[in-house]
């Protein structure tokens, strides 16, 4: 819950005690609003079970891309077939050495699931095999430049503690 | 396919609307549209929605607000395309009264940003792209993406912070005028760059606010129009393209290329020379949902050439008086941006400028008969052109 939330919340209880109703008044506009008590809380149920090997990869240090058996077109994020030629026959490749850092930008303002966060940086490589990767950048974010050689590395993200990819400065 | 025309438009105030709920945010909008326009609502043969949501209590906001601006049992239906949504619920309209299936359509889009508080807007936002892999583990928001435009341009072109900020001087500057917007404060460089960042390069002066807000547009049939001597400004010309969901997959970020397509396709059917639209048109909205998001659009439009936008701005050749006005209103950046709202009320907004309705400082002169709304859902997502005309002609 966000501290503007806890602060209405508290308002509201007020309220439900004085009035009877969760009734709030926004400080600025001076207007009553009903404060919500239903809450949503929600988690998505992804399938991954056909790009399974990405999984796999990451677990042996490893980004892997697909790559169309037919037509060579090549996918990251990993596709279980080939929007190109519409073959269903793709084989994994692993996104390796060195590539060259494109753009990035630093989240100072970030989102409610990400606010346990310090600020983060997040940047687009060009790799070597020919598609980009957009990822957060590790190491010395100080001394950034677009254009800069970068490689690809797998680390462990804190605290969810579970595996990533991350972008870092060669 | 029939000409098609529009005959009443109008936006609420811009801003923090805690004083209405959706409904009665939908009813300000539709009543001074239903009231230019001179209509009975019964002429409403279909309704036309835009709206995000997520952020904001109804899930079915289509058959809320219809239900409120007592126009059921017409049919209905909500339409999505991001940030320009307003401009899918247009072209809907456009398509749908063009097609013979009805006279008169209205597209109304409506936001109650400010229903969740700004962390959760910034999170919403923030998986408009693709969930899992730009969101889930890198938490980027919307600011964010266009930062990572804001990086790649500034280093391409020498581009400064400074300049950017010129762009929000600008909107700003018009936004003061403008009654309904949002933010009515002139502001200068140096207030903007001593605003926090909220993705670097971008700072809190670069990014367009949350907002509620809602803006109807009434489209007609020219037979309907003739009939009851409509003031109109005709669709001339629409264009339309989709960008990848994925960012990373872009070759180039100093422009959109939908944007650049959905231009050209406008351009086309409105039959303007796209190597010259600025010298076509007596004004401009675009898309500022961030100050670098204005000046790609320039260049995407054709208005200037790569690497040139800046110029634009800081020659003041996109004030009143320059080569081409552009957002007169305030644009997204002072007016506000209530995501599904925002085509509509550029479409308003461009409607009471053709027809010199606008009052005071922001009204331009009116030489060329025609003007453009640029508006992009997402980033670079979706992007759709629209060009007006108070001369029938193109094949919209």
């Amino acid at each position: 819950m966000s501290d503007e939330t806890e602060k209405l919340e508290e308002a509201a209880e007020e309220s439900k005690k004085k009035l009877g109703s969760p009734i709030v008044t926004d400080q600025k506009t001076l207007s009553s609003l009903w404060f919500d008590q239903r809450e949503l809380n929600v988690r998505y149920l992804v399938s991954v079970e056909k790009i399974k090997k990405f999984y796999e990869g990451i677990s042996a240090g490893k980004v892997m891309a697909t790559k169309c058996a037919k037509c060579g077109e090549i996918y990251f994020p990993p596709q279980s077939y080939c929007s190109k030629c519409g073959s269903d026959s793709m084989d994994w490749i692993e996104l390796s050495g060195t590539g060259e850092l494109l753009t990035y930008t630093v989240i100072n303002v970030k989102p409610q699931s990400f606010s346990h966060y310090p600020d983060y940086v997040v940047g687009i490589a060009r790799m070597p095999q020919g598609v980009n990767v957009l990822a957060w950048i590790d190491g010395d974010t100080g001394k950034l430049k677009v254009g800069m050689k970068v490689r690809l590395e797998v680390k462990k993200r804190d605290p969810e503690g579970y595996l990533t990819y991350w972008i870092k400065p060669e | 396919m029939r000409r098609v025309g529009i005959i009443g438009a109008s936006y609420t105030k811009f801003g923090e609307r805690f004083d209405v709920n959706m409904q009665e945010l939908a009813w300000e909008a539709f009543s001074d549209a239903i009231k230019e326009a001179n209509i009975e609502k019964d002429a409403i043969d279909y309704f036309v929605l835009s709206n995000m949501g997520g952020w904001s209590s109804e899930s079915l906001p289509a058959v809320i607000v219809s239900e409120g601006l007592g126009i059921n049992p017409k049919g209905s239906v909500r339409v999505e395309a991001a940030c320009a949504s307003g401009s899918s619920a247009v072209k809907l309209a456009h398509d749908i009264v063009a097609s013979g299936q009805a006279n008169v359509v209205l597209a109304l889009g409506i936001e109650k940003m400010r229903e969740s508080p700004t962390k959760t807007v910034v999170e919403y936002i923030g998986r408009a792209g693709n969930f899992m892999w730009e969101f889930e583990n890198f938490g980027l928001t919307f600011p964010g993406y266009y930062a990572l435009y804001a990086t790649a341009y500034m280093s391409k072109y020498s581009v400064k912070e400074e300049d950017l900020c010129e762009v929000a001087v600008k909107n700003h500057y018009y936004g003061s005028f403008n009654e309904k917007a949002q933010f009515r404060n002139k502001i200068t460089v140096e207030k903007c760059m001593s605003s926090p960042y909220v993705a670097w390069p971008l700072k809190l002066y670069d990014c367009s606010p949350i907002t509620d807000g809602a803006a109807a547009v009434l489209i007609a049939s020219e037979d309907f129009i003739k009939e009851h001597k409509s003031e109109t400004a005709w669709i001339s010309g629409i264009g339309y393209a989709t960008g990848t969901a994925n960012l990373s997959k872009r070759d180039d970020f100093t422009g959109l290329e939908a944007a650049k397509r959905a231009a050209l396709q406008a351009y086309a059917r409105a039959g303007l020379d796209p190597e010259k639209p600025a010298s076509q048109l007596d004004l401009a909205e675009v898309h500022d949902c961030f100050t670098i998001a204005e000046v790609m659009a320039y260049e995407d439009l054709g208005f200037a050439k790569k690497g040139e936008g800046i110029k634009l701005v800081k020659e003041k050749q996109t004030y009143k008086g320059g080569l081409i006005p552009v957002n007169l209103d305030g644009g997204l950046k002072a007016k506000g941006h209530p995501i599904g709202a925002t085509g509509e009320s550029m479409i308003a907004e461009l409607y009471h400028q053709l027809l010199g309705k606008v009052k005071g400082e922001r009204q331009t002169d009116i030489k060329k008969g025609r003007a453009l709304a640029h508006n992009v859902g997402g980033t670079g997502h979706y992007a759709y052109v629209t060009v007006l005309s108070l001369e029938k002609g193109g094949v919209a």
